[in-house]
């Protein structure tokens, strides 16, 4: 696990450094990111060679870092936290396993159907074996789901812990639906046992290292999306309805179409992430769904500080290494050090990490 | 000549079940299990008050026998023959009875426990035979019939000579039978008229329309027992969830904050009710039925400490950061059920139910309601009668209610906010913990035992509303009802998606919940 130890290590640098260096270093993360997929193409006994196992595991939190950016844009910038980004994440990620299994099946139905004795697929089924209609639906069906429940919510001006509720109430619902086998997504199986994407093998180191840069630029992407939003004068209304939302509809401002498009853009950067993480992690299943799954997003953003756009990168990085580090060494007390996340972090550090180090840059 | 050896053949016909008449119980330990059915079927026919006893053991398992087929009756290890005085040679083996048989002595007995002189276990012999009488107890059925005094054990009786005359040679008599059956709610009778409707099992007309009649009658009374059942386990469930989320909506409305570990209180009173339960088996088995009383203050106590030691050094440092409070007591929640995988293990507690909770009342054939549910909706509404009281005939619930209105206000007027919250946090876990109680005498006690009421109860508290009593108790009886009559409808998953789907909508037009308390403060 270096990323996270890098990270932080580089960070705690750039915060004494200053923006040029903030900008170094970000570079410098960029082009290991960059460099780790091609080492991986190097022959197994070369001393840089990247195993199969660390390129997983770091581009599997490189998607969660892009849900903790997603999970910011709304909380950190917006003030909605929601408690239910798990869903987006799934759905995106089912969509992209529909297409993956209908690839594995050929001509026939996925092997979970046969077992049911189906003899024809779902009508949502149809059209998935094209990838490019599975890459519609993958920003459709969490970017639909978030529009309906948005418009809802935000038209009866829920916010605050109802909002988070309620989003976690969908989520807990999603689950349940998607764990019936007679939904049609593989039950509490899921879907596992891809083959091929685009007709190349999904666990060649070729198809991996592709999967990890696409990883990397939409991480990019969406970090550039979001700097550009912070900096317009929509991410200053949306600050502003964060902090005084009574206050800014005095103003002549109507909440929410603001509060709506960042929760949409937000989910569909979920279901973007959960699209890249299904190919490269091999399995998806509905305990993805699960509220606790949404709410350990929650602390990532917390941990690395809210309202920044660098703070859910390193939140994620840091957590997820420490959850790989703690299962493997000590899998009882896991649960323990999250808990105590939770509390420390809400109790001492209420601006994160980044706050931290952003206060020790000014000293 | 004939008519002599006729006569000899008679006679010892007539000696044969005299002979056997010298041991039943040795008779049916000789015999072959299909030997043995039709002994129990003649018996059952030709009831007999003397051999009761005999298969009243056979039907708890106590018959034995010995290497010589000798039968004894085991009572407390030890063996007494079960005819005669004859000692055991060796230890005697238990009888090994086939499910056929079980059912065969069931009937039989019964058919026994028609002579005794109980009118309550007639009445309960007579509905067993309802389900069970065979076509050869019919002259028995018959003389029952006529010479029953008491009348309830007639009527089950009537019935039960019903379900063998519907096929009676006579179409008087199975006329008659068939209208009979209509006026019961008996499951069993529908299967049995669905039949009659075959021509080819009942080939007289005026009997088959008599039988559609008849089935439309029963369908009717089982529908309403069905439709009671479900108000019931609606009922149920929502005291359930009342005692789930009366403590939420209190501390919600006290704090504005949502305990994430409010469901950690439920489970831990239902550990500290195992708790309990393990010490009274300990130190005071011969009063172990008095646990769950016992268990109350206990649970009440624990949780509401450890809910008032939360607040005082997590809960009071996040005060106007809701959603942080929020995600600190999800933490607390992580920590208590992994605390409690370790000390007491990942798998369920066994808590029993006392003898007083176990059993239920047969309101109709297709209908029990069991003791421990109606206990729990009683406790529900007397734990509501008495969070009432608190709330609004103390100077405590008077604090409580001011600070809930406006904090800042009733802090000018000298209300020790700071107390108040912790009390009033106290108070909120605390039912929680004896919310538990009333959980662990109904389902599994496991460490994830909060988690799958936690959802529910906050959508209770949503719809709810905070700072009203009366919302929360509509909100979780109307929830719990309307989740037990979508569920057979569409499926119980189905049911919660639609709930959800409606509480979304429903907040359009009440955002604060079904009862809100009217204020002018705006941030």
């Amino acid at each position: 696990m270096t990323m996270p130890m890098n990270q932080t290590l580089l960070a705690r640098a750039s915060a004494k450094l200053g923006p040029q260096a903030s900008i170094a270093v970000g570079l410098l993360v960029l082009a290991i990111l960059v460099a780790m997929p091609l080492l991986h193409l190097l022959p197994a006994d070369n001393a840089l060679h990247v195993s199969a196992y660390s390129l997983t595991l770091v581009g599997k939190i490189l998607c969660y870092c892009i849900v903790a950016l997603a999970l910011d844009l709304v909380w950190g910038y917006a003030g909605l936290l929601s408690l239910g980004h798990g869903l987006f994440f799934a759905l995106g990620g089912y969509a992209m396993g529909m297409y993956l299994m209908r690839e594995a099946a050929g001509d026939g139905l996925p092997a979970f159907m046969s077992f049911l004795a189906w003899t024809e697929l779902p009508w949502y089924w149809y059209g998935t074996s094209n990838f490019l209609w599975a890459l519609c639906l993958v920003v459709l069906a969490p970017g639909l789901l978030a529009l309906v429940f948005g418009f809802f919510a935000f038209r009866s001006r829920i916010k605050g812990v109802y909002f988070s509720i309620m989003t976690q109430a969908l989520t807990f619902a999603g689950m349940l639906l998607f764990f019936r086998n007679e939904t049609g997504f593989g039950g509490n199986n899921g879907f596992t046992n891809f083959r091929t994407i685009l007709g190349f093998d999904i666990t060649s180191a070729h198809t991996r290292a592709v999967l990890f840069l696409a990883t990397v630029v939409l991480l990019v992407a969406s970090l550039y999306l979001g700097w550009r939003l912070a900096r317009s004068k929509f991410g200053r209304v949306l600050t502003a309805l964060r902090d005084a939302e009574n206050r800014l509809m005095f103003c002549g401002y109507n909440p929410r179409g603001y509060k709506l498009f960042i929760w949409v853009l937000s989910a569909v950067l979920c279901g973007l992430a959960g699209a890249l993480y299904v190919p490269q992690v091999g399995i998806i299943n509905p305990s993805e769904m699960s509220p606790t799954n949404s709410i350990e997003a929650a602390v990532w953003v917390a941990l690395g500080g809210r309202g920044t756009l660098i703070g859910p990168l390193l939140g994620a990085g840091l957590v997820n290494g420490m959850k790989s580090w703690f299962t493997v060494a000590f899998p009882e007390y896991w649960l323990f050090a999250l808990g105590f996340l939770f509390i420390v972090v809400t109790l001492f550090l209420p601006k994160g990490v980044i706050g931290l180090l952003r206060k020790k840059g000014e000293q | 000549m004939p008519t002599a050896v006729t006569r000899i053949l008679l006679s010892l016909l007539l000696l044969l079940p005299l002979a056997a008449h010298a041991g039943d119980a040795q008779d049916f330990v000789a015999a072959n299990p299909a030997k043995q059915a039709s002994l129990l079927e003649r018996w059952s026919a030709a009831p007999e008050a003397a051999r009761l006893p005999l298969l009243e053991a056979l039907q708890q398992g106590r018959v034995a026998a010995d290497s010589a087929k000798t039968a004894f009756i085991e009572t407390a290890g030890n063996y007494q023959a079960a005819e005669g005085e004859a000692q055991p040679l060796d230890t005697p083996k238990k009888l090994r009875l086939n499910n056929r048989l079980r059912g065969l002595i069931a009937t039989a007995v019964a058919s026994h426990q028609l002579l005794v002189d109980d009118p309550v276990l007639r009445l309960a012999a007579a509905q067993q035979l309802q389900k069970s009488a065979k076509p050869a107890q019919l002259q028995l059925l018959n003389a029952q019939v006529a010479s029953e005094t008491d009348d309830a054990v007639r009527d089950a009786l009537t019935l039960a000579l019903a379900n063998l005359q519907l096929v009676d040679s006579d179409l008087a008599v199975r006329l008659a039978a068939v209208r009979l059956l209509g006026e019961t709610g008996d499951p069993l009778a529908r299967t049995r008229l669905e039949t009659l409707l075959d021509p080819a099992v009942e080939s007289d007309p005026t009997v088959r329309t008599a039988a559609e009649t008849s089935l439309a009658q029963v369908k009717r009374k089982l529908l309403i027992g069905e439709l009671l059942g479900q108000a019931f386990s609606g009922l149920s469930l929502g005291s359930i969830l009342l005692l789930a989320a009366l403590g939420l909506a209190i501390t919600f409305g006290l704090l504005g904050v949502i305990n994430m570990a409010h469901g950690e209180m439920l489970m831990l009173g239902a550990y500290s009710t195992y708790m309990v339960q393990v010490l009274f088996q300990r130190f005071a088995p011969e009063a172990l039925a008095l646990y769950p009383l016992v268990a109350l203050p206990v649970a009440f106590f624990v949780t509401a400490a450890i809910g008032m030691a939360l607040e005082r050094t997590v809960i009071r440092h996040l005060y106007g950061r809701p959603l942080e409070t929020l995600l600190a007591t999800w933490g607390i929640s992580l920590i208590l059920i992994q605390l409690v995988r370790v000390i007491f293990g990942a798998q369920n507690v066994e808590v029993a139910n006392p003898y007083w909770l176990s059993g239920g009342i047969q309101v109709l054939p297709n209908l029990v309601l069991p003791y421990n549910r109606i206990v729990i909706i009683g406790f529900a509404l007397f734990v509501v009668v008495l969070t009432w009281l608190l709330l609004n005939k103390t100077r405590l619930g008077l604090n409580v209610r001011a600070v809930t209105q406006n904090r800042n206000m009733a802090a000018c007027c000298g209300v020790p906010t700071g107390r108040v919250d912790m009390l009033a946090f106290g108070l909120g876990s605390g039912i929680a913990g004896l919310g538990g109680v009333a959980l662990s005498q109904i389902g599994n006690v496991g460490p994830d035992l909060g988690q799958s009421y936690i959802i529910d109860s906050f959508l209770v508290v949503v719809l709810g509303g905070v700072g009203q009593l009366a919302g929360s108790v509509m909100a979780a009886f109307g929830l719990g009802i309307a989740n037990k009559i979508l569920e057979p409808q569409i499926g119980a998953v189905l049911g919660k998606i639609l709930i959800l789907a409606l509480i979304i909508l429903f907040i359009q037009k009440r955002p604060q919940g079904l009862f809100a308390l009217k204020g002018r403060v705006i941030d």
